[in-house]
């Protein structure tokens, strides 16, 4: 156990500008993950944390290679994925798995909820006892059965996300990329999931990167975190000491701007720099 | 009670088929305040607020309640009047800049617009106002942001044009619906922190719709709890931190996230608080039908 599942080395990944592209030809390269170096420890749930624009989301694609990196490497399981074509690639996908922020944008709205957690199964070549399967896969994220037969639009925001964890590790995956999964859900539905999330990834010994930009919630679910800005990895470590003793300015400057739901009278003081 | 700035009383609305989504709702915001109206979706807290300033989608009709705005009671006056009392006397920052704003229309008329057109100011002195607004918002370069496009303005820098906007009037009340929740933590804080200073320079009152009880906490003096479009608990804003009386604000409390005591918050809502509240719903409901048939 002691190699993890996954070993990221000076990973750059370059998007197209489009904001820049001319009426005719290609669009500028532009670098977005600017030189990444971490591991995922097997079996540990991971939070990448950052702003809007920090590359976080970037890298969870990355790391499923929805995108190629333009350079460095990605090992998972032992093996260089870094730039595996697509038919190398499918084999591995039914270990690198996803959850999405919206399910309502994820879930196809045209297919019954059995359907859409068969989907993946039915890929993967295990379109033996479906029904079984599915059954399994729904009580596993403690919906009802009678779901199976529904669509979309008859669930609730919480129900449909966890329509997305049962799609998601319904072929028991190694590894599982959490997208800000809670960010449009109430409190008290982003609490429902949350336990469920913690709870079958410790029974599953799923590997998660949990990309969130709420460190509140990260503290709670990751064992480690890693904080990124602007494409770059501002620190990483456990998540504990993170918090206990952030090393650098930037991670202090986005706990400290967490609102607790505690009286504070000092907190809107203003402080003695000027914003930028 | 003619020295709140708002005051909202047994208010209820309802929908075409006849499902209220306001219940009986009161509150009042006296001068200079800001109350926090917090709850999840389909609370009502924005339905409030739209209620306030007069723009209810169509759908949702007001069928009992007063509204008073400075003491004049918003349900008497000829729609006219009352789009003009509303007009000077509030205004909205809005949750999402960037619709908000049109974007094939450069920042400078947009925000002096509102002033020219509907107030009645002229173009030089509604001009020097918003540079005095940008100014106060810390806006050092007004001169590039009253030319700039909305989207080449970050989303902070857009809500803090909005709420130069929002003050440019001196509105008694400003309706402020989730101002901060699409933009990020060191940006919210920021943000959070204008507003606030804004209000207390200027006097201003404030309904301040959120679904945060963190922002709550910060931002507000007082604050009713809804739910399903009514008012579950009321109170001072450090009193109800320091004791949520109903079951479901010490619900809502324990399900927030809190990154210094990871393991006694992110409490998912006991089913029992929900079947409770559910009754209290639908005995609040059937009191209501009784006299209105």
């Amino acid at each position: 156990m002691a190699e993890p599942l996954f070993s990221v080395r000076g990973l750059k990944v370059a998007l197209p500008d489009m904001t820049r592209k001319p009426l005719i030809g290609r669009a500028p390269m532009v670098e977005i993950l600017k030189g990444l170096d971490f591991d995922l420890p097997r079996g540990s749930v991971t939070g990448i944390v950052g702003e809007s624009g920090s590359g976080k989301s970037t890298l969870g694609r990355a790391l499923v290679r929805l995108l190629e990196p333009s350079a460095g490497s990605i090992t998972f399981d032992g093996r260089d994925i870094t730039h595996l074509p697509e038919a190398e690639l499918r084999p591995l996908r039914r270990n690198l798995q996803m959850i999405f922020q919206d399910p309502m944008s994820s879930l196809n709205p045209r297919r019954t909820i059995a359907s859409i957690i068969a989907a993946p199964l039915r890929q993967n070549g295990f379109g033996d006892n479906l029904k079984g399967r599915v059954a399994e896969a729904l009580q596993r994220v403690g919906l009802p059965q009678s779901f199976a037969s529904r669509y979309r639009h008859e669930l609730s925001g919480g129900q449909r996300q966890r329509v997305g964890i049962a799609r998601a590790l319904a072929l028991s995956p190694k590894f599982v990329l959490a997208d800000e999964i809670v960010s449009g859900l109430d409190v008290s539905t982003q609490a429902q999931i949350l336990t469920l999330l913690e709870k079958l990834a410790a029974e599953m010994g799923l590997t998660v990167a949990f990309i969130s930009h709420d460190l509140s919630v990260i503290r709670r679910l990751c064992r480690q975190v890693i904080v990124m800005r602007e494409g770059a990895i501002v620190e990483a470590s456990a998540t504990d000491a993170l918090f206990e003793k952030p090393q650098q300015a930037y991670t202090r400057d986005l706990i400290s701007a967490i609102p607790l739901p505690e009286i504070d009278e000092g907190w809107l003081l203003p402080a003695a720099k000027v914003p930028a | 009670m003619n020295a709140s700035c708002l005051n909202i009383a047994n208010l209820s609305a309802v929908l075409p088929n006849g499902a209220r989504v306001l219940r009986s709702v009161s509150l009042s915001v006296q001068p200079g305040e800001v109350r926090a109206l917090v709850g999840e979706s389909g609370a009502g807290k924005t339905m409030i607020g739209k209620a306030v300033l007069g723009v209810l989608p169509p759908s949702v009709r007001i069928v009992e309640g007063d509204m008073l705005l400075e003491g004049e009671d918003l349900g008497r006056l000829q729609p006219k009047a009352r789009r003009t009392l509303i007009g000077a006397r509030t205004a909205l920052i809005p949750q999402d800049p960037l619709t908000a704003l049109n974007p094939s229309r450069r920042i400078g008329p947009q925000m002096t617009d509102r002033l020219v057109r509907i107030l009645g100011w002229s173009g030089q002195g509604a001009d020097a106002r918003i540079r005095q607004l940008l100014d106060e918002v810390q806006i050092r370069d007004p001169d590039r942001v009253l030319k700039c496009y909305p989207h080449e303005l970050s989303g902070g820098m857009r809500q803090r044009v909005l709420i130069a906007a929002a003050f440019a009037a001196e509105p008694r009340l400003i309706v402020a619906d989730e101002p901060t929740t699409a933009l990020d933590v060191t940006v919210q804080k920021q943000i959070l922190r204008l507003i606030a200073q804004l209000q207390r320079e200027h006097g201003t009152a404030i309904l301040f719709v959120t679904h945060d009880l963190g922002v709550v906490a910060k931002i507000s003096q007082k604050v009713s709890v809804l739910y399903a479009g009514k008012v579950v608990e009321e109170a001072e804003t450090a009193a109800l931190f320091a004791a949520p009386q109903h079951p479901y604000t010490r619900a809502l409390m324990a399900a927030t996230p809190r990154y210094t005591d990871p393991f006694a918050s992110l409490k998912p809502v006991d089913d029992a608080v929900l079947a409770g509240l559910a009754a209290e719903i639908a005995a609040a409901d059937q009191a209501w039908r009784r006299p209105h048939g």
